[in-house]
């Protein structure tokens, strides 16, 4: 194996566009050098990204924030106003592993590690995120919910690396919310995960809504039928009873030691319900 | 493949080492410098056994390159005590045995040192929610959480 730190993403596109061999991106490294060590992966390259400033920085851009690839959980949560703006988000990304592991964890890594249950990956998708993918081709944008195609497996070609992820400026009256749900109290993979973002007028009318689930499918769902649920609503027992039906009816569950399908379209419909109405109180004060 | 030369700084002194590419900071401190006191449990980020702090950030050796550590300041157990005083966690620890077959002990130790570096005041929920990924294989958690909280009061004192 050979080990790259390059402080430029061209270089680093540059390693990984020309690479023979398997080469992988080191952000974090909680699931690359695992999954070395127990051989599920065996790379001729390593990249570690850590070295190039873009993506080891939070900065204010175009009213909401541009959160670089490789931040890590710990930094994140040590960001106040990013906190405050985006609570759900960073909520999410705080929930993955231990102490140890969110002072090296990184929402870019938690999304190109390809698990349908990455805690961060709903809420970046509820919230909107854009990823910036740098590759021998240039910067593009996809929305979050775009880059995941299935079990690791990315929409993203040869030489191609999430540099950052774009949260968008917020309109007054909008806030979000992530909950997972696990067997224990802590350091678990999700059975569900549900993120949600509402915008919510002065007399507390739902105008904008966006629903995501993870670890219910092959890959995290945007779910358009939740959100049309909520939408023009006050989060009345109507509107959360169908936002609990169009949650479930999204679900395409894997049976596993964690739950059974039936289980987790369950628990989605739950979750959605308690995620909803923390936004939605976030909201009504944002 | 040529080794990487690395250049760190380890509880204060200045080391340097070499290490192949794929190797982890654990085995790099255990096997290159010595510093056995870190010590090797699950090797997939769960035990927390192999807790070090990294630039001040409480991390797992395992989980981290050893090249990564190039130009980083590393603190493990052995540079907890002061030559023959023990920090005050250490010596709760003892007197509340908080401890048994003691494979945990040094993770344990160094992560709630770093804990309370942050955060002199914990409460019992902060202290149990900050060591989640640390576990003790003789379910000793009660007697090192009261050891965490009595080493903080007597650090608030002092």
């Amino acid at each position: 194996m050979r080990y790259e730190a390059p402080s430029s993403l061209e270089r680093a596109v540059d390693l990984l566009a020309t690479a023979t061999g398997d080469a992988r991106v080191l952000a974090g490294g909680t699931d690359l050098l695992v999954q070395m060590r127990t051989d599920i992966l065996n790379p001729e390259l390593v990249v570690d990204i850590k070295h190039i400033a873009e993506l080891r920085e939070i900065k204010e851009e175009a009213g909401g924030f541009r959160v670089g690839a490789a931040v890590t959980g710990a930094e994140l949560n040590e960001h106040p106003k990013l906190k405050a703006v985006w609570p759900g988000v960073v909520e999410a990304a705080n929930l993955i592993g231990s102490t140890q592991v969110q002072g090296r964890a990184t929402m870019g890594g938690n999304l190109c590690n390809g698990s349908p249950a990455a805690d961060s990956v709903p809420a970046l998708i509820a919230a909107g995120a854009k990823a910036s993918v740098v590759g021998p081709n240039g910067r593009r944008e996809l929305a979050v919910e775009d880059v995941m195609l299935a079990p690791r497996q990315l929409a993203l070609s040869k030489g191609e690396i999430v540099a950052s992820f774009l949260l968008p400026a917020q309109a007054k009256g909008t806030a979000d919310a992530y909950l997972r749900f696990i067997p224990r109290t802590e350091m678990d993979i999700a059975v569900v995960g549900c993120g949600v973002c509402l915008n919510v007028d002065d007399r507390g009318n739902i105008g904008r809504a966006r629903v995501s689930l993870g670890a219910v499918a092959a890959r995290p769902l945007l779910v358009a039928e939740a959100a049309e649920a909520l939408i023009g609503s006050k989060l009345d027992a109507a509107a959360l009873s169908k936002l609990d039906a169009a949650a479930g009816a999204a679900c395409k569950p894997i049976d596993d030691k964690r739950g059974t399908k039936e289980y987790r379209i369950k628990v989605a419909g739950v979750l959605a319900r308690r995620a909803a109405e923390i936004a939605y109180q976030r909201a009504r004060t944002a | 493949m040529a080794k990487h030369h690395i250049t760190a700084t380890v509880n204060g002194d200045p080391v340097e080492f070499l290490c192949e590419p794929q190797e982890t900071l654990l085995d790099a401190l255990r096997d290159q410098l010595n510093l056995t006191g870190t010590k090797e449990g699950c090797s997939t980020g769960d035990c927390g056994a192999c807790s070090v702090t990294v630039n001040d950030r409480l991390v797992c050796s395992c989980l981290m390159l050893a090249v990564e550590a190039d130009g980083k300041s590393i603190n493990t157990i052995e540079g907890m005590a002061q030559g023959d005083e023990l920090h005050p966690l250490q010596q709760k620890f003892l007197e509340h045995a908080a401890l048994q077959c003691g494979i945990c002990t040094p993770g344990f130790l160094v992560a709630a040192k770093a804990l309370l570096d942050r955060k002199p005041d914990p409460s019992e929920i902060e202290v149990r929610y900050w060591l989640a990924g640390n576990l003790c294989r003789c379910t000793g958690y009660d007697k090192i959480v009261r050891a965490v909280l009595d080493a903080a009061q007597q650090m608030r004192g002092a």
